[in-house]
């Protein structure tokens, strides 16, 4: 899979490209509005994460040329305003998605498997981990094949954990993907912990174990 | 009391000793003049008695004031040579007014034909206890008058005078900083009030572009603070799957990575509450507050079972309003999750909505929290050091800018409470 990060802060970049290239993408980076253009014209790529301001020229300008190429699917708007004018007119133009700085690196990665997935497989493939089969279609999640009921929280956060899957995932990025924006003030994450407690339950046949890392987060493992 | 009123006040009240005084020197005054004018009469009548003496003596038996209004008594050379002509009062018996009135009587002395008489003249007095009654009666119609006068002056004069200073003080009652709208100043040829007005509008002028500035500064300050803040955060979740890092480390990175998340969350906050002020939040549909509220409610799920609270929503009739869903969802997430976070573990908190109305209880703190701060920025009210100590900043910023009410209370539980005015 090929990713274009369109991004003029250096540090911000190679956060983005090292975190994308743990899960094997390969990554290219622009980080101007004429080098993006270059690049856009002779290239496609499955997934562009495109800063809106950029040092000469608007993100939006350049999601308009990508529309009259006929290349905007896959684009991800990544910035700093979190205007909701801003978000408005990149889903107008085509964007498929919109993440506010700062963000998650388990945020980033789940909302490029999720454009990656949708563009590919059209929702149906079955996402395999173990001996766990997941159709995100009908969200429904089996255990060799026999399948397993879990409520909305408990169900987020296993595929959230797998599409993170074999990387730390702070509790904090989990809270706030699961449980949204407002949870963010809880003097711990401590509650999460009872969700995990159920999820682990649930999974007891299946050959994942979800690892808890210290006081930190979790992480998804095969069990070997 | 009024700046009119207030002039017309003193000036009543100066006017009450100044007419009093005046009174009591023109009385006397007075007085003067009318003795003065009735001992010249009473001089003028014995000349003329003398006069009449000389032609018809008979007059010098008249002895009784009863039939005249002069008498003449025989006196001896001796008496005659030490007699002192005088005027003095009395009283006498009035056959008009059957009463004895004031009169005044002039002793003097006379020669005729070698006998010796001693001669009094009366005439009537004017009477000074009538006089008083009518001069007061008099001074306080005229009191009443000038003073009437003074109101009416004030109103029509002074009113048209001090109209710039009117007009300026209805500006200032209008004006609000964060409308930006300008003062409308009219002319004036008063260098006073030229001075007032000129001032005034550079006042506001100034506060005005240093309120904008200060926005400005708090959005501007909040968006460049997003990109170094993605950048640590980021780099510290990438360090964290870091092979070589050891526990401690690792605990390390998690305190750090919590305290960005608590700047984070502040500076979203910051930049929520430009955003409600700018009135940023436009599209509007009617709001359903009970869906909204349980919404909200299984958010929080999970925390407030971890806290081992339960919250109960009672609904007597529904509450809808015009207002954007985002807005009315951060207004009552907001509200909720204070009640959340600040509660006592093990308590209950009830919302209660009614048709206009929107109200949450919660047990915290057994005294009451401080009115008049609790909704300012940075205020944390309780000890919890997380917080932001804007949540109740914003949700107020929201009720004030979408005509709702928010108001606090302390009734053995907190008490928040939403209205539609």
């Amino acid at each position: 899979m090929k990713i274009l990060i369109v991004e003029d802060e250096p540090q911000m970049l190679e956060n983005m490209r090292q975190t994308l290239e743990q899960e094997k993408y390969n990554v290219e980076t622009a980080t101007t509005f004429k080098s993006a253009l270059d690049k856009l014209g002779v290239y496609d790529y499955d997934c562009i994460l495109l800063d809106i301001s950029l040092p000469d020229g608007n993100g939006l300008e350049l999601l308009k040329q990508l529309k009259k190429l006929g290349k905007v699917d896959g684009v991800i708007i990544v910035s700093a305003k979190d205007s909701l004018d801003d978000k408005l007119k990149g889903l107008d133009l085509g964007a498929d998605d919109y993440l506010p700085k700062p963000f998650h690196m388990a945020e980033l990665n789940a909302r490029v498997k999720a454009i990656l997935r949708r563009r590919y497989f059209e929702g149906n493939k079955v996402i395999l981990f173990g001996n766990l089969s997941i159709e995100p279609e009908n969200r429904t999640v089996k255990i060799d094949e026999e399948e397993i009921l879990l409520n909305r929280k408990e169900y987020d956060i296993l595929m959230y954990l797998i599409t993170n899957k074999n990387r730390l995932v702070t509790k904090a990025a989990l809270a706030e993907h699961v449980w949204g924006d407002n949870i963010d003030q809880a003097d711990s994450f401590d509650f999460i912990y009872s969700q995990i407690k159920n999820l682990r339950k649930k999974l007891q046949n299946a050959n994942v174990k979800i690892e808890a890392i210290y006081g930190i987060g979790y992480k998804l493992d095969n069990e070997q | 009391m009024r700046l009119l009123n207030h002039t017309s006040k003193y000036l009543s009240l100066l006017l009450l000793p100044v007419i009093t005084i005046w009174a009591v020197l023109f009385y006397y005054a007075m007085l003067d003049e009318i003795y003065d004018s009735l001992d010249d009469g009473l001089d003028n009548q014995k000349m003329l008695l003398v006069k009449r003496a000389e032609t018809d003596p008979k007059i010098l038996r008249h002895t009784d004031f009863n039939k005249h209004v002069y008498t003449f008594n025989k006196i001896s050379k001796k008496k005659y040579d030490n007699f002192k002509e005088s005027y003095h009062d009395t009283l006498m018996f009035m056959q008009n007014e059957q009463d004895f009135e004031p009169v005044r009587i002039y002793e003097s002395t006379l020669m005729h034909n070698g006998a010796y008489y001693s001669l009094k003249v009366a005439t009537s007095m004017i009477e000074e206890d009538d006089l008083l009654e009518d001069l007061i009666t008099h001074l306080i119609g005229l009191y009443l008058v000038l003073v009437l006068s003074i109101l009416i002056l004030n109103n029509i004069l002074l009113k048209r005078i001090w109209k710039p200073f009117y007009r300026l003080i209805d500006q200032l009652k209008n004006f609000r900083i964060e409308k930006s709208e300008p003062l409308v100043l009219h002319h004036t040829n008063i260098e006073e009030f030229k001075l007032l007005n000129h001032t005034v509008q550079r006042l506001t002028q100034k506060s005005s572009e240093s309120f904008i500035a200060q926005k400005q500064f708090i959005e501007n300050a909040s968006h460049e603070l997003q990109t170094p803040l993605a950048i640590s955060i980021n780099k510290l979740e990438l360090l964290l799957e870091n092979k070589d890092i050891t526990e401690n480390q690792l605990n390390d990175i998690a305190v750090v990575l919590e305290n960005l998340g608590r700047l984070t969350r502040m500076n979203k906050s910051l930049l929520l509450l430009s955003k409600i002020e700018n009135l940023q939040f436009k599209d509007e549909h009617l709001v359903d507050f009970k869906m909204l509220t349980e919404k909200i409610i299984y958010d929080f799920d999970d925390f407030i079972a971890h806290r081992k609270m339960n919250i109960v929503v009672a609904q007597s009739e529904n509450l809808t309003y015009k207002i954007n869903e985002d807005i009315a969802a951060i207004l009552l997430t907001n509200l909720i999750k204070n009640a959340v976070f600040h509660g006592k573990p093990s308590t209950q908190i009830k919302i209660d909505i009614t048709k206009n109305s929107w109200e949450i209880m919660s047990y915290g703190e057994l005294e009451p929290l401080d009115e008049s701060k609790i909704f300012a920025r940075f205020v944390k009210v309780t000890t919890q050091k997380k917080s932001t100590g804007l949540g109740l900043a914003i949700a107020k910023a929201i009720t004030d800018k979408y005509a709702l009410t928010l108001k606090y209370r302390y009734d053995s539980s907190h008490i928040f409470k939403i209205e539609v005015s």
